[in-house]
């Protein structure tokens, strides 16, 4: 979707992801929200800082729409991801696909968050109340990072 | 059959950058070389190279590549920490 910026630093508006996909021959929408969370064993995190290879991600969201489309033909397929600090409680990617039916819209939207999660070059780094930072991947692991950048770096 | 050298840029993201204190550095390597070629280099000559995996996640021009693919000329090979995208 060209006017929808794949990689933002502002809050995600999913309204403009649902406005991106909307078509008169989708009668179904899902929307897939990834939303910046503290875990009980995650200790006193008051910051989550995204980082991204920017020019690569843009490309990997435009494969993985177009792989989506190649599967679901009528789909339509709006994705964006959120860098830089991000609060507890914000979304920090949104998958919005539309189809004529809700089985291919499900389908489809779970296949791009799946590749997303899988593929996209984003690095997460949280920051402790005690002024130390980790880093954190999907797999779970956790490595120490530099200490603390000022907010908004 | 003379092979020329090939220039490479590589870049370094996120926890690879701290450990390295640099987010990019040029590298020629000879002709034919392969992406593990590039990753040994780094290793070896880079301060603190070593602590980069020896067989990181990486991109060739913003795509995921494997340890066996040929570099070309210009390319650009990026060091991908663990990922944590979504």
């Amino acid at each position: 979707m060209a006017d929808l910026p794949a990689v933002t630093r502002d809050p995600i508006d999913a309204g403009r992801l649902l406005a991106a996909v909307a078509a008169p021959a989708c009668g179904g929408t899902a929307l897939f929200l990834g939303t910046v969370r503290a875990g009980p064993d995650d200790g006193p995190v008051i910051r989550i800082q995204y980082e991204a290879y920017v020019e690569m991600l843009e490309a990997e969201f435009l494969r993985i729409a177009a792989e989506t489309t190649a599967r679901w033909v009528d789909a339509r397929v709006a994705v964006q991801h959120r860098v830089g600090g991000i609060p507890l409680g914000e979304p920090s990617i949104a998958v919005a696909v539309a189809a004529p039916h809700r089985a291919e819209a499900f389908a489809a939207c779970r296949f791009a968050v799946d590749e997303a999660k899988r593929r996209l070059p984003v690095w997460k780094r949280e920051v402790l109340a005690d002024g130390t930072a980790q880093w954190r991947d999907n797999a779970g692991g956790r490595t120490p990072s530099r200490p603390s950048e000022p907010s908004g770096a | 059959m003379p092979t020329e050298s090939l220039h490479v840029r590589c870049r370094f993201f996120a926890r690879y950058a701290e450990l390295l204190g640099t987010e990019e550095v040029a590298l020629t390597l000879p002709g034919r070389s392969i992406v593990r070629d590039a990753v040994r280099r780094v290793r070896q000559e880079l301060p603190h190279g070593e602590r980069i995996p020896e067989r990181p996640l990486v991109a060739v021009n913003r795509e995921h590549a494997l340890a066996d693919r040929p570099l070309a000329n210009g390319d650009e090979l990026a060091f991908l920490p663990p990922l944590a995208g979504g």
